[in-house]
């Protein structure tokens, strides 16, 4: 298993589009923390970053590597190996090489300008939504044989998750206007990790606005410990949950 | 006719100095002629000073109803056992000093008061220490007097169990400045008050308001500071109301504001800072009131202004990193918002004149929704919102088209 996540590193590295991405992110954060005079408007900026940018990357990449490396996966079947460790081996390879390029590119750079909660709440969804990304392409690629269609379909999930969502949330915010929804809307949060990101660093980014009643509702869950441990807990199990079944369907997959 | 003139002189001076020479000065201790302070009261004329040495003191209720300068030495305590009324000021020209006024009785009829003056002029109360009162300092038909100095401390749990720390209640030229207010209903609270400077008092974690004025006009409140108080600060019918350079901070909750305006008119808010409360600025009939020079800062929404507010000139204030800069309940826009400091502004200056080339609206899509429907809130910040910002700010429907900044500024207005 070792060997293989070892080969999987090495082989995103010689890629070089993940350096690029580093050094794209890089820049990036440096230049709007300091092109703006207060580092708020930065933070806006890479908020932006991280629920659009980050999540799209991760999909494509992970997608197009998963359909590029099938024969080499297909080589490493034909030996004495468990499908488990191999699938495993890949994923883990891609979230480190894509992490850690969100890490270095965004996140040193975000917590030397904001060194606070905020900054750290950044750092960590940016991470986890990494992860969960990555997760959920390796499932789209385990689903669709066909390349086109597996990329076709992780770009219809960015799309949903990044866009559609958010309008389908704000149809029925409008739609059921006179009913206390509030509660109803905490979960329906919790079914798109971008949302949930946000919603999580909204909370230390407008305390003062959050403060007003509705914005009290969602403070006593998001703002306090519990409600802080449930939405990390909730955003592993967005990590878990895409790759376990795309490890199931992997292990039975005919290939 | 030199000798004429010196005689004069002197003539004219004793007789100034006359009864100061008479007046005498009486001291309150355990070892001196009174062992209470009721007794000196009695004993002293009016013009005589009484000092009182340290110690504690239960005197139920003291009247002073001479013109008498009361001192405390060492901060000697007067305790009203939570039943009394500690001092009743009667008369005029009384100055009481350096005392410890504690446990006044509470009483919801009676507004019982660590130190209440009744219709008397020339009241001076200086550096008192009032723990645990239920009103602290009241003052009512009170004309030129001086509350300086003082720090009034309660520890009040429920509103109804509280009286204001410094309550004012029909009275005219006052002076109320340093005092240092905390744990009361309201911190300072005014009531058909007029001709009356506030300066330098810092009011924090009351109750209710940190600052409530009601019919008071032609006030003057300067370099105070409001912080951590319930419901923020509250002002309401008053006209030539005028407010410099006063710190408004963490006023956090809905029904908590900075300010809130209603039913003023003619006054001029200069210089002050609004810091990371819920709402800055809340105007609700406001009217020909000037407003520049304001700092708005990491507030929820920096300005709500309702629809009913009219004739007020907005400018020159500095608008950074809030939520939402100015929100409005309607279309009527009858304010003059020009030249401002907006830092969400991310047009161009082609003739580097500092102003902005396009105009500026303050008000966002997403502040008109979230007005209407606050659970929108949750959607914040998400691309969807920013997408429709967007495309309000190129077609504005349903944000009010002309609240506007014609002249937006470039770079912050120096302060």
């Amino acid at each position: 298993m070792n060997k293989i996540y070892k080969h999987v590193i090495a082989d995103i590295i010689r890629n070089r589009i993940v350096l690029f991405y580093t050094l794209i992110l890089l820049l990036a954060s440096l230049s709007v923390f300091s092109l703006e005079d207060t580092s708020s408007k930065g933070l806006l900026s890479m908020l932006n970053i991280i629920l659009m940018i980050v999540p799209l990357v991760c999909l494509i990449f992970s997608t197009i590597y998963m359909y590029n490396s099938t024969e080499f996966i297909e080589l490493l079947l034909s030996q004495p190996l468990q499908r488990n460790a191999i699938w495993w081996s890949l994923f883990i390879g891609l979230m480190t090489s894509l992490g850690l390029a969100f890490f270095v590119g965004a996140g040193i750079v975000i917590l030397i300008f904001e060194p606070s909660f905020l900054g750290l709440m950044l750092v960590i969804c940016g991470l986890l939504l990494t992860f969960i990304f990555t997760a959920i392409a390796l499932l789209a690629a385990v689903l669709t044989k066909d390349k086109a269609k597996g990329i076709g379909l992780s770009i219809i999930l960015w799309l949903f998750y990044a866009i559609i969502f958010d309008g389908i949330v704000l149809f029925m915010l409008f739609q059921w206007a006179d009913y206390p929804i509030e509660k109803f809307m905490i979960f329906i949060s919790m079914l798109n990790p971008i949302d949930l990101a946000r919603i999580l660093i909204l909370m230390q980014m407008d305390v003062s606005a959050l403060m007003g009643y509705t914005g009290a509702i969602f403070k006593d869950f998001f703002g306090t410990t519990g409600g802080i441990a449930i939405s990390f807990t909730t955003l592993i199990l967005w990590v878990m949950i895409p790759f376990m079944c795309s490890l199931r369907y992997f292990k039975k997959k005919d290939l | 006719m030199i000798t004429h003139k010196t005689y004069l002189i002197v003539a004219l001076l004793t007789t100034w100095f006359l009864p100061s020479a008479q007046a005498s000065t009486w001291k309150v201790g355990k070892n001196e002629r009174f062992t209470t302070l009721a007794h000196a009261i009695q004993h002293a004329q009016s013009g005589d000073s009484i000092l009182v040495k340290k110690g504690v003191y239960h005197e139920h209720n003291l009247i002073v109803d001479k013109s008498l300068c009361i001192i405390g030495q060492g901060l000697p305590v007067l305790d009203g056992e939570g039943k009394y009324e500690v001092l009743s000021i009667k008369a005029s020209q009384v100055t009481i000093q350096g005392f410890h006024i504690r446990n006044s009785g509470i009483s919801s009829l009676k507004d019982l008061a660590g130190i209440k003056i009744y219709d008397a002029h020339h009241v001076q109360i200086l550096n008192n220490l009032l723990t645990n009162s239920f009103f602290g300092i009241y003052v009512q038909y009170g004309k030129h007097c001086t509350i300086k100095n003082n720090r009034i401390i309660a520890y009040g749990i429920e509103e109804q169990q509280s009286g204001n720390g410094i309550h004012c209640w029909n009275s005219s030229f006052l002076q109320i400045q340093n005092n240092v207010i905390k744990g009361h209903r309201d911190g300072i609270y005014f009531e058909f008050v007029t001709h009356s400077i506030i300066k330098n008092n810092r009011s924090f974690r009351n109750l209710r308001y940190g600052l409530h004025f009601m019919f008071s006009n032609n006030d003057t409140y300067i370099s105070n500071v409001f912080t951590n108080n319930g419901a923020g600060v509250a002002v309401m019918f008053s006209n030539h109301v005028n407010m410099f350079h006063n710190t408004f901070h963490q006023n956090w909750g809905d029904a908590s504001y900075g300010i809130l305006l209603k039913e003023i008119s003619d006054g001029i808010i200069q210089g002050n800072h609004f810091t990371k409360n819920t709402t800055g600025i809340y105007l609700e009939g406001v009217s020909r009131v000037k407003m520049n020079r304001n700092t708005f800062s990491n507030n929820g929404w920096g300005l709500k202004i309702q629809a009913s507010c009219q004739d007020m000139t907005i400018h020159h204030n500095n608008f950074l990193n809030n939520t939402f800069d100015v929100s409005t309940n309607g279309t009527l826009v009858l304010n003059n918002f020009n030249g401002n400091y907006w830092d969400k502004y991310d047009s161009y200056d082609l003739n580097r004149d500092q102003v902005g080339d396009i105009p500026f609206r303050p008000v966002s899509l997403f502040s008109v929704i979230l007005e209407k429907n606050p659970t929108t809130l949750i959607m914040f910040r998400s691309f969807i919102s920013a997408l429709m910002d967007k495309t309000e700010k190129l077609i504005p429907s349903l944000t009010p088209e002309q609240l506007k900044d014609q002249f937006p500024l470039i770079k912050p207005v120096k302060l």
